[in-house]
Order: structure tokens, then sequence, then C-alpha cells
């Protein structure tokens, strides 16, 4: 039992995959100048990455390993179709704001990495912790970085004003690209100065 | 005009690495040293140069609503099939990539020994897959596409070459422990892309 939930409760902090493994990180800067989009965003993310581990690891002994790269892309690209048509259906507004961000789950190295890395040695079940795992921790990392670049950037957060206009200007470089690399740069120091060295030590 | 307007703006002022984020996991790990990071940055413009009009043909005459009038066929005049735009653009890539590598290997052995080891990783360089759909958003025309798909490249090849180029200035720098690596390499990212934001100052006559 604790096996099985260290394989989901790992990737959040200690082995996250945006800032332990780099993985990831494009749409991880471009969606997040808003907590709505990344919200969304890693829910599309998440379920795309359950569905794609899933489907492979139940494929998995049928793939030969030769073409095994095509394979894993035709099944994800599938899985971001559907997500996309759904986002499209359902929360429109948004799915214009990611723009192309959506279509590019299928290149983000996290979902193509789960699948190489686990659900081709794994039965589904954990395969899906480990799917579940390891988008949680991706959504981590997005929600974090949004929150910061929203309240610093506009003074909201998720639509809330949380920083009066009256005493906070909004510091627009934060919205900007620059403001997204270096939040994730400090985030990246944080995480391998305090948490990740006190784990090292231990082992 | 309106070509070099739209080349100098996809360079510099909406750089498709520091100012929409792309290609950012090859950028990260090929940037150790100049020899590979100008290697990778040959063969994303080259990829780039041939996957984008590519796309843009395969959309315009199969995948586009009404786009299989073409054949004379009836049934097919009203045939919508956009929604396959995801899953061709990945396919023609992921073997565009094989073909260009195979030529290479055939025709020009220097160039391959320089970039072969370089162009698988080109198939999941998000780069590519985005070009291609920014082009679909714009509704770019089929020399616009080749336009914006060679000079993108040209604009992520300089981020990769100018990073790689202060990764190894800085290599005996006392960076702090936690910070040395990535963490570093993202803080110069984000110098580098204030320096690009100045040329969004810059107002292209139309």
């Amino acid at each position: 039992m604790a096996k099985i939930r260290k394989i989901v409760t790992d990737p959040l902090v200690n082995n996250n995959p945006v800032t332990w493994q780099v993985l990831g990180v494009c749409s991880a800067l471009a969606v997040t100048t808003k907590v709505s989009t990344a919200v969304v965003m890693s829910l599309a993310l998440t379920i795309v990455l359950c569905c794609s581990n899933v489907v492979i690891s139940m494929l998995r002994n049928m793939i030969p390993n030769k073409i095994r790269m095509i394979v894993e892309l035709c099944v994800i690209a599938t899985l971001v179709i559907l997500a996309d048509m759904l986002l499209r259906a359902f929360v429109y507004d948004i799915s214009k704001q990611l723009s192309v961000f959506v279509g590019l789950i299928i290149t983000n190295c996290i979902v193509m990495g789960r699948a190489e890395a686990y659900a081709l040695q794994n039965p589904p079940f954990k395969s899906l912790l480990d799917a579940l795992g390891n988008g949680l921790g991706y959504s981590i990392v997005l929600i974090l970085v949004a929150s910061l670049r929203e309240i610093l950037g506009s003074g909201t957060w998720y639509g809330m004003t949380v920083l009066s206009e009256n005493w906070y200007t909004g510091n627009t470089l934060m919205l900007l690209p620059p403001g997204a690399f270096v939040i994730i740069g400090l985030l990246i120091w944080f995480q391998r100065t305090f948490i990740s060295k006190s784990l090292r030590e231990e082992e | 005009m309106n070509l070099i307007n739209l080349a100098i703006e996809s360079i510099f002022i909406q750089n498709i690495l520091l100012a929409l984020f792309l290609g950012m996991c090859s950028y990260l790990a090929q940037s150790k040293k100049m020899e590979s990071a100008k290697g990778l940055g040959l063969a994303v413009i080259m990829v780039l140069t041939i996957a984008t009009p590519l796309n843009w043909l395969i959309r315009h005459f199969l995948l586009e609503a009404g786009a299989l009038r073409w054949t004379g066929i009836e049934a097919l005049a009203d045939l919508d099939l956009s929604f396959l735009t995801f899953i061709c653009f990945i396919a023609v890539i992921a073997s565009l990539v094989q073909i260009v590598e195979m030529v290479l290997d055939r025709f020009f052995p220097v160039l391959y020994n320089s970039l072969g080891i370089f162009l698988p990783l080109i198939t999941v360089n998000c780069a590519i897959l985005g070009v291609s759909l920014f082009m679909v958003e714009r509704q770019y025309s089929m020399t616009e596409s080749l336009v914006y798909g060679s000079s993108s490249g040209v604009g992520w090849a300089l981020a990769i070459m100018s990073l790689a180029a202060i990764r190894k200035k800085i290599r005996y720098s006392n960076v702090p422990e936690g910070l040395r690596g990535l963490g570093i390499a993202f803080i110069i990212t984000g110098l580098l892309a204030i320096g690009f934001l100045c040329f969004s100052g810059i107002r292209l006559g139309t």
C-alpha cells in the first residue's frame, strides 16, 4: 500500500516532472499569465496523460518495439484531438486563449516520457496512478506559477482582486515572457536547495 | 516587403522561443555545448522550412472544409476533415524527419555526421508542431508560411546559440549550488527575453 501511495505522491514534490526533471516546461510557461487558463490546461493535460498511460499500458505487449514511438504518438494525438473538441464545446473562451497550446500537449515531453518510461513496462492500474501523480505534479507547478504571475502582474487571483489597485500597481513584466522564465528559475532553485537536498542526504 | 516584415517579426519580435516558449525541452538539454547548439539550430531551421509549407499544402488540399473539391467527386465536396489536423501534422513531421535523415545520410554525409544525432530529437520538439499550428491559426498563405517557417527556425537557432555561448562563459562562475545548471539557465533565458523585448518597440510598416 505504501508503495502504491509512493507512486502518486513522489512526483508531486520530490520528483516533480517540471521543476526536477524539467519536462513539459513549454506549456507551463505559456499558459500561466492567468490562473483560470492554467487550471483548464492542467485538467486537460492530467486527463490526457491518464488516458494515454492506461491505453498504452494495455497495449504494451502488442506494440512491436520498433514502431512504439509512432504508436504512442497516434494514441496521444487522438486523445488530444478529443480534449481539444471537448474544450471547444464547453469552455470556448478559455480554449481560444489557450490557442495552439492544447494541440501542443501532443509534443509535451511529460506525456511521451511517462508512456516511454512507465506505461510500457507496467500494468494499467499502476500506470494510471503514475499518470495521476505526474499530472498533479505538473498542475501544482502550473497553478503556483500562474498564481504568482497573476497576483504580482495584475493584482488578482482567479479574477478576484487580491492586491487593491489603490496602493498596488501591477508589475507588467510578470505578465510578459521574462517574468515566467525567472519565476521558474527561482522555483527550481528553491526546490533544489530546500526540498530535494534533504532527501538526497537521507539516502 | 510584407514578407520581410514577417521574417523580422518572427525572428526578433515574436521569437518562437523567447516570446512563445516553444521548444524549451531541447533548448535546455542541448545548450551545454556550442557545437551541439549549432547542429540542433541548423536541423530545426531545415525541418521547419520544409515542414511548414508541406503542412500548409496538406491542410489546404486535404483537410479544410470543402478542400477535397478538386477531386471532382461529389460526395467529397462538402467534407470537413479539419479535426484530423493534429494527427496529420504530427505524422507529417515524424515521417519528414525520417526522410530528411535518410536523404542526408545518402547524399550529404558530412552534414549528416554533424546533424544526424539531433534529427530524431526534432520530432518531439514542440517548436515544429507549434509553428504549423500557428500557421493555421493566423491563416498564412503558401509563401507566407514558407517565410514564417524558416524565419522562426532562424529565431530559435539564434536563441539556443546565444544561451550556449553564455553558458560557456559562466562555466567557471561561482553560481549558488541549487541554482547551478537548469536554474541559472532559466534566469539567463529570462534576461535574454528581456533583451528581446526591446524589439517589440519596432513598428513595422504595413
